[in-house]
């Protein structure tokens, strides 16, 4: 059996030639809930965008079964549901329909498969009925169940988060952190939020300048408050 | 916070709002296209369009008051065609001298600079109807219905949902200029206030601002493209197929159009 992220001696340097990921690696096996924290500038955003081949660097990545390369890009993009951070980004279609249709859409379903995800989506998100609404009059935390949904109608195998709750009042938070405690997929989540990664995600992987620091069970990680302080962050 | 007052959709209980968004897009350019088409001062029938756009501004519940007062705003617009005036040759009006220039107007300059005028302020109402009484998705939707090409729709519906996340932005930028703008109270001694800043040196901030604008759009416009990529775009603008019109919105269409080609006959017999 495949693991669903396998990542091995990824780097990558910007332009500029700032190095941002430096000989990465680590495996995620099918319905694992994994952490990714690390200070600001630590490589988190940047290592998500190699997962479905938005950035590529040098290294070894395979996803879901396929190894990222040109010729794989269609399935592992399939395989590998990103909610980025801002929602604003993520929604650019009018409407809710549109936006939780997109990505069955580029997937070739027939129009009763998609209306079909759409609805499926939605109801999974606490979101039924809102297929007409506009996306810039939603709330932010009702934008992010929508981003949410618009992955979850291409049935991915992974999804991947980067900071689902920035931005979030208490109740939008908690009501999203019971979202995602439901959903069964593999899921790699980057977050400032620890308490939410302790509550949620029971492995976290510790990323700092670029190199993996820790990977390990998310409770160890948290009972080590030097560990917590060297790299930027806060025990709980 | 979030800008929703540069939205022109009105939502409101109407006849006009309840018609399929394509009849109502297809129709207002076979309105404006019958506007433009009908011959200079063939004023029965500019009469018979104008009483046609504001029966329907009645029925949509808008309101004349409302449409004229977003027409007014084009109004202006207008006086571009005020050199047809003079630049028509006709029945003498009155000369004017300018030093050694000389300008005379004619009857048929001013027929033609009213028939513009009233030509763009039908073509305006028509327009403020469309926009106020359908949603721009439905308003997308009829573009591509009517084939227009895909990806300037889609560059359409783009740009007007992040122009209301840009006017977030702007509108955040200026906020907290305008908070780090205080100015000292005078002081006791006597010192009174420093001067009002200079133009040059506010043009300079608010050209920063723009600047910043610009780069978070560009910086946005990046991310917006790998969401996109990450949901399987491929360059090719694809959407869900249009529902079939129905059979009282073809009805619509047809008894419109008639109607628009019986003024625009019309407007053969009357016009010069």
């Amino acid at each position: 059996m495949h693991h669903s992220i396998d990542v091995r001696h990824l780097s990558f340097s910007y332009p500029d030639g700032h190095p941002a990921l430096e000989d990465v690696s680590f495996r995620i096996a099918p319905g694992e809930k994994v952490a990714l924290v690390g200070p600001n500038g630590a490589g988190k955003s940047t290592l998500l965008l190699h997962l479905n081949g938005i950035l590529s660097g040098q290294g070894e990545l395979i996803i879901c079964g396929h190894t990222l390369s040109e010729a794989t890009l269609g399935p592992i993009r399939a395989a590998v549901g990103m909610v980025f951070q801002d929602p604003d980004d993520q929604l650019f279609s009018p409407t809710v329909l549109e936006d939780v249709a997109f990505g069955p859409i580029y997937m070739g379903l027939s129009e009763s498969q998609i209306r079909l995800r759409v609805t499926t989506a939605l109801g999974s998100v606490g979101m039924s009925g809102q297929e007409s609404r506009v996306s810039h009059h939603l709330s932010n935390g009702e934008k992010k169940r929508v981003a949410i949904a618009s992955v979850l109608a291409m049935q991915p195998e992974v999804l991947v988060l980067d900071e689902p709750t920035a931005g979030l009042d208490p109740r939008g938070r908690r009501n999203l952190i019971r979202l995602l405690r439901d959903l069964p997929q593999t899921m790699l989540v980057s977050s400032h939020d620890l308490q939410m990664v302790a509550e949620l995600l029971p492995r976290t992987i510790l990323l700092d300048r670029g190199r993996v620091f820790a990977d390990g069970s998310t409770a160890a990680l948290l009972a080590d408050p030097d560990l917590l302080e060297a790299h930027g962050l806060e025990a709980l | 916070m979030h800008v929703h007052y540069l939205d022109p959709h009105r939502s409101l209980e109407s006849p006009v709002h309840a018609l399929d968004g394509r009849v109502k897009f297809i129709l207002t350019v076979a309105f404006i296209l019958t506007a433009s088409l009908t011959p200079y001062a063939a004023w029965p029938v500019y009469i018979l369009l104008l009483a046609t756009i504001m029966s329907v501004e009645i029925l949509s519940r808008l309101g004349i008051g409302y449409v004229q007062r977003r027409a007014s705003l084009a109004l202006p617009f207008v006086l571009a065609a005020l050199p047809l005036v003079f630049s028509l040759e006709g029945t003498n009006l009155f000369t004017m001298r300018l030093g050694s220039w000389t300008a005379t107007a004619s009857l048929e300059g001013l027929e033609h600079f009213f028939s513009v005028g009233l030509k763009s302020w039908l073509s305006i109402q028509a327009g403020i109807v469309l926009t106020s009484s359908t949603s721009f998705p439905d308003l997308l939707q009829a573009m591509r219905a009517v084939r227009l090409p895909r990806l300037l729709v889609a560059m359409f519906g783009l740009m007007w949902r992040y122009l209301f996340v840009l006017a977030d932005e702007a509108v955040r930028l200026i906020r907290a200029r305008a908070a780090r703008s205080g100015r000292p109270a005078p002081s006791a001694g006597g010192a009174g206030p420093r001067p009002m800043p200079r133009l040059a040196w506010r043009a300079a901030v608010a050209g920063g601002m723009a600047g910043n604008l610009f780069l978070r759009a560009f910086d946005r416009s990046d991310r917006i493209y790998g969401a996109m990529l990450s949901r399987g775009y491929d360059g090719e603008v694809r959407s869900l197929p249009n529902s079939p019109l129905s059979l009282s919105g073809w009805l619509s269409l047809a008894g419109g159009l008639a109607l628009l080609a019986f003024l625009l006959g019309l407007g053969a017999l009357f016009g010069s």
